[in-house]
């Protein structure tokens, strides 16, 4: 399909044919101050006319001024919940011997507002879970959910102060990885298609040629990646990162660092799991749950009875020295795609441009 | 083969642990089915003397005579599991800990020579070793039923020292202290609620206890950047676990004052932002 453009009463009709096609339609909602996924059958539930304002440590939602849907940037929330779930049974096992997986075909799922960033996470989470060049095997949970996800991209026009997705080649325009792309002006959207599912809802939906909208929306997407203030210099990174695991600055942000894991929980790559067995009231079997772990737990790093990371310095290097520098070397990628919600979600607004760039000021600087 | 026998002990406490037991209800029943419940005052008359297989403790010590008894049940015990807030930190009594117990007795009982009490509230691992202990105001059905079951199955209890974030995350909610600056504990508390009180939109007040890792005094600064007073640092630390000692050394360290600069900090900027 060609680009094309929908006017804004389109939304309520996407909603509608996606439902209608058999998926469960998730949107941007507002809950408790933010943004967060959740079911939507109509536009009206979306936060329209609504904008977040993100510090180090701070979120709040402000009227935009305007009567636009996606003006709000982001919530604590990727596309990670879609597709990695956040706790789930892998199997069960009776003391009969019989063994059962936990898998079974996931429900065809549409998500609307995926920003370039989360696909991008995406993206890079695929080569943890997806059998390719990084991974010799394919986790069959992750890879059900992502086969019946269908992503509705919403390409960034407005971006907000701890976005950096432009230094981190993620954003704010999602070339792939979506079915349908919208960017948002204000009469409309323009709407582009990424697959043959994409292809099959447009060509339901009342489209009309762009005339100049496709420029205009060039325009806005360019304007954002230029707003953006906060980059990561990706230039030698594992070296430099590597090469100061004494620097003093890890002491530094220790002091502030909580080690409540809430970066990597809101991490669109962070992928560390644990798994545990559950064993049932009566007796005759158990049950094998993966949940969301991370390396900022003291069990996350134990073994033999014995913390391998037993102070927080350690495990915020860990994170940061893995994400940033590590990942390349294991995914020929940064674990980063600059989305800022580390830097948003950290409840002491440790900020992770600013600690890299500390270490690049002043390198070789060890402990005392 | 004969069912392991299994007792359940109440020291100083409001029995909330022990009724988080027989809430269990039906799958109570099922465990009756599994073991021979020997030991338990608050659900049966049946008072079998011991020796039991495993021995489940709740409430503090809070009295000479609970030191005898704590240490009997460690004698005629081979596991035992502390369970709930008072029998891991003292509890929400310990708060006596902090004043002077004379005054205590001498001005709210009529007659305080009746009261037999030690100065202090206390862990029931400050008398006795401890195989298991189960956090939590009151502790969480799903962790207990997990580790009856698991010691059962023979299999190690695991509980996560985690802080109660990964749990929020893993269940969608919003964080309050981000967005709305409420003075969550939830960074240094255990898991093993479920993120309860978040689940509601309010902040977490700390019933699980401290969390395994967590750093107290980067919270106390972060709670002076939503505007709390040192004091007021102090009065979060103190209470359901005040004295579990990361909570009590923290809240000793808050009376003389702030410990750094309040977070976060202002927005700035670093050699991360284009000029």
């Amino acid at each position: 399909m060609d680009t094309a453009f929908m006017p804004k009463e389109g939304l309520d009709d996407l909603i509608r044919q996606l439902a209608d096609s058999g998926y469960r339609v998730f949107g941007p909602t507002v809950r408790a101050g933010a943004v967060v996924f959740d079911r939507v059958d109509s536009a009206a539930q979306l936060p329209v006319g609504l904008a977040s304002v993100q510090e180090p440590g701070r979120y709040r939602l402000e009227e935009s001024g305007n009567r636009r849907f996606f003006d709000f940037v982001n919530g604590h929330e990727s596309l990670k919940r879609f597709t990695f779930a956040s706790q789930e049974k892998l199997w069960s096992f009776s003391a009969d011997g019989t063994f059962q997986s936990g898998l079974s075909e996931s429900p065809r799922t549409a998500v609307i507002g995926a920003r370039a960033c989360d696909i991008a996470g995406m993206k890079v989470q695929d080569r943890t879970f997806l059998k390719g060049k990084h991974s010799p095997h394919t986790d069959p949970y992750y890879a059900d959910r992502r086969r019946n996800l269908f992503v509705v991209a919403v390409n960034c026009t407005v971006c907000v102060s701890t976005c950096f997705c432009a230094s981190q080649n993620a954003g704010p325009m999602a070339e792939d990885g979506f079915d349908i792309s919208l960017t948002e002006l204000e009469d409309g959207f323009v709407v582009e298609t990424g697959s043959a599912a994409g292809e099959a809802i447009a060509a339901k939906l009342d489209l009309i040629p762009p005339k100049g909208a496709r420029e205009r929306a060039e325009e806005s997407i360019k304007a954002c990646a230029q707003a953006q203030v906060r980059y990561i210099d990706n230039d030698g990174i594992y070296e430099l990162l590597f090469n100061n695991l004494e620097h003093p600055r890890w002491d530094d942000v220790a002091e502030r660092c909580l080690s409540c894991a809430n970066c990597v929980m809101v991490c669109p790559t962070c992928f560390c799991h644990r798994e545990v067995e559950v064993p049932s009231m009566d007796g005759t079997g158990s049950d094998h749950v993966r949940q969301w772990d991370a390396c900022f737990t003291l069990e996350h790093g134990s073994t033999h009875g014995r913390h391998l990371r037993p102070e927080v310095r350690q495990r915020y290097r860990q994170w940061l020295t893995h994400k940033v520098g590590a990942w390349w070397e294991q995914f020929e990628t940064s674990g980063c795609v600059g989305c800022g919600r580390c830097i948003t979600w950290c409840p002491t607004g440790i900020d992770l441009t600013e600690e890299i760039a500390a270490i690049r000021d002043q390198p070789g600087e060890k402990a005392s | 083969m004969e069912k392991p026998k299994i007792s359940v002990h109440k020291f100083s406490s409001c029995d909330g642990c022990q009724v988080q037991i027989l809430s269990l209800e039906e799958e109570l029943l099922q465990l009756a089915d599994r073991v021979d419940i020997a030991f338990f005052a608050e659900a049966t008359s049946r008072m079998n003397p011991g020796p039991y297989d495993v021995s489940f403790v709740e409430g503090s010590v809070s009295t000479p005579h609970e030191i005898e008894r704590i240490q009997h049940v460690r004698d005629i015990s081979k596991v035992v599991v502390s369970i709930g807030a008072c029998g891991q930190s003292g509890g929400l009594q310990a708060l006596r800990n902090w004043g002077d117990l004379t005054y205590y007795l001498n001005d709210f009982y009529t007659e305080p020579e009746h009261i037999d009490a030690l100065p202090q509230s206390t862990a029931f691992h400050d008398h006795i070793d401890v195989d298991w202990e189960v956090p939590g105001c009151p502790p969480d059905q799903g962790q207990l039923k997990y580790v009856i079951n698991s010691l059962l199955s023979g299999a190690k209890p695991n509980l996560p020292s985690e802080a109660v974030c990964l749990q929020c995350k893993r269940d969608g909610n919003v964080c309050v202290l981000v967005s709305q600056e409420q003075p969550c504990m939830g960074p240094i508390t255990r898991t093993g609620c479920g993120a309860l009180c978040p689940h509601q939109e309010r902040d977490c007040y700390g019933c699980f206890g401290p969390q395994g890792g967590g750093n107290i005094d980067a919270l106390g600064r972060r709670f002076n950047g939503a505007g709390l007073t040192p004091t007021d640092v102090v009065s979060r630390l103190r209470l359901i676990y005040s004295w579990a000692e990361p909570f009590r050394e923290a809240s000793r360290r808050w009376e003389q004052g702030a410990q750094g600069a309040p977070l976060p900090p202002q927005p700035h900027k670093h050699g991360g932002m284009r000029s």
